[in-house]
């Protein structure tokens, strides 16, 4: 392919921003956007589902929740390390995934989404019913001495950030490098024509389970280093919410799009943070500016930008 | 895989297709031999799509058998069959319409190349067979209709098929359009064999070196151009006669 020198250029800078960002963020800005890039991880495998193959699913809080509950579990029940849990966790997530979508993708479009919505309900009501050992709703904290990884404190606020800088750009990468190969060319063939990917040749109920495998575990990954970097585990992580926020930060941000889950996220965690600010209803205030953005950019802020400007963003 | 080099590359025995109570293809017997151009004409409702939808596993046969290059075929699924040589075309054009020319036919080019090495130059030599390889930047979707129908013999053409499957390709297109269709398909034939079913009966009979006629779901006539054109019965059921 030609003209690659752009898009990593691209993604380059922006990882070099985020870094840069490090050293010059107030202490809250700080916390507030190592949140946003752990939350960004999970965006990003949600979109690689949604957005590259054409899944939609809503019950990606699942697969948060188990690469979570896969690290926070056995650390807090067995003493295990958290080099042994993160593993552990995101391969949870994955082997979960594998389960759902070999049933799951049995169905197609509205049964589809309800069945993964199901499949997710059901692993909150387990979370539930098992409180003696998950305490449920109310959760979990993480012992700040067991939130190290290879030595380093992971409560520290300053290795915290660059943690969660590392799992982004790790995602990252390997969404671009997944999105430019011929694999994710049928991805996107699958999302856009799915019966003449089939005419061409293409296995696609094994790209399908492909794409859910990865993005299980991707989200897997992100929920797993939400555990580890801010120390709680519950089972609001595994409700209908978080099956319903990644979809909208991908909404958002642009769907399809490497740079969009991270946009996505970033906006709408600052817009109902400095919304509560200034009022009490500033759910209120989200909630329009989801309306006027779905009015006027369709294809989510990254989306737009690329089909203005930009053909060539991946 | 051990067919001889003059049996037939594609068979059907009793293939059958019941929708409920109407059979669409009715225990059909058929053989297509490498390097023929065989049209396949009937009139409205003969079957002729559901025939090539068997053939091809877009539609599972109630009864019968379908076999490819020597090997049974039947319980394949249709992606698998495409990936032992297979190539279909659809009726209603059917690109990917949000993704460039360039990526359609790489879609059908990069399958049969293990390492994506000759991508680019593969792609382009086969938009170039079809005259589009000027426009490979382009989105799909914004083609006209005759250049859609060329990008999908583009993509068939792509996948170096040893059966492409043409199903009414010349539907919609202009005279000037089909005379160059006619010489692209006269062109393939030298490296595959091509089963086409066509309703433009100048196409058939200057292109086709031998014709089926299905007529309500059944074989009714087989034979060279010249045979059809004089066969009574397919006067009758067909050429309107």
């Amino acid at each position: 392919m030609t003209g690659a020198a752009k898009p990593v250029g691209l993604h380059a800078l922006v990882l070099a921003i985020l870094l840069a960002l490090h050293f010059v963020l107030p202490d809250y800005h700080h916390g507030v956007l190592a949140r946003v890039l752990t939350l960004a991880t999970f965006a990003l495998g949600y979109n690689l589902m949604f957005g590259y193959t054409g899944l939609l699913s809503l019950g990606h809080a699942l697969f948060f929740a188990a690469g979570l509950y896969g690290l926070g579990m056995p650390m807090q029940h067995l003493g295990w390390s958290a080099e042994v849990a993160l593993p552990f966790g995101i391969a949870f997530a994955a082997l979960l995934a594998t389960g759902v979508g070999a049933l799951a993708l049995r169905t197609q479009g509205v049964a589809f989404m309800i069945v993964t919505l199901m499949f997710a309900q059901a692993g909150f009501l387990t979370l539930l019913y098992f409180n003696e050992f998950t305490r449920g709703d109310e959760g979990f904290v993480i012992a700040q001495e067991a939130r190290s990884l290879f030595g380093i404190s992971l409560a520290d606020a300053d290795a915290r950030y660059i943690a969660a800088l590392i799992l982004f750009a790790v995602a990252m990468i390997a969404t671009l490098i997944l999105v430019r190969s011929p694999a994710g060319r049928v991805l996107v063939a699958i999302r856009e024509n799915e019966e003449r990917a089939r005419m061409l040749g293409y296995d696609v109920a094994r790209y399908k389970l492909l794409a859910i495998v990865a993005s299980g575990a991707m989200c897997g990954a992100a929920g797993a280093a939400y555990g580890l970097l801010f120390g709680y585990v519950g089972a609001t992580f595994a409700s209908v919410q978080y099956s319903i926020l990644p979809l909208l930060w991908v909404l958002l941000g642009g769907a399809g799009t490497v740079l969009g889950p991270l946009i996505g996220t970033a906006f709408m965690t600052y817009l109902i943070d400095l919304g509560s600010g200034l009022t009490d209803a500033y759910m209120l205030l989200a909630g329009a500016a989801l309306v006027l953005l779905t009015l006027f950019a369709p294809a989510g802020l990254l989306g737009e930008v690329r089909k203005r400007w930009a053909g060539w963003l991946p | 895989m051990t067919v001889a080099a003059s049996g037939p590359l594609l068979e059907t025995e009793g293939l059958t297709r019941r929708f409920g109570g109407l059979t669409a293809v009715d225990h059909v017997d058929f053989q297509l031999f490498p390097g023929e151009i065989r049209a396949l004409i009937g009139p409205n409702g003969a079957g002729k799509t559901t025939f090539v939808g068997l053939l091809s596993g877009r539609i599972p046969p109630s009864e019968g058998r379908v076999r490819f290059g020597g090997e049974d075929v039947t319980r394949l699924p249709a992606h698998a069959r495409m990936a032992r040589g297979m190539a279909y075309t659809f009726q209603i054009t059917s690109v990917f319409a949000n993704l460039s020319l360039f990526d359609n036919v790489a879609l059908a080019v990069q399958r049969r190349l293990a390492r994506g090495e000759g991508l680019e130059a593969e792609t382009m030599a086969a938009l170039d067979r079809v005259g589009l390889a000027g426009r490979a930047r382009q989105t799909a979707g914004d083609l006209s209709y005759g250049h859609q129908r060329l990008l999908e013999i583009a993509m068939g053409l792509a996948q170096r098929p040893r059966l492409l499957i043409l199903d009414e390709p010349t539907q919609g297109l202009s005279d000037g359009e089909i005379e160059g269709f006619k010489a692209l398909v006269r062109d393939v034939a030298a490296e595959a064999t091509v089963l086409l079913i066509e309703h433009n009966m100048d196409v058939v009979m200057s292109l086709a070196t031998r014709i089926t006629v299905l007529d309500m779901g059944a074989r009714l006539a087989e034979g060279d151009p010249a045979a059809i054109h004089a066969d009574a019965a397919v006067q009758r059921a067909y050429l309107g006669g």
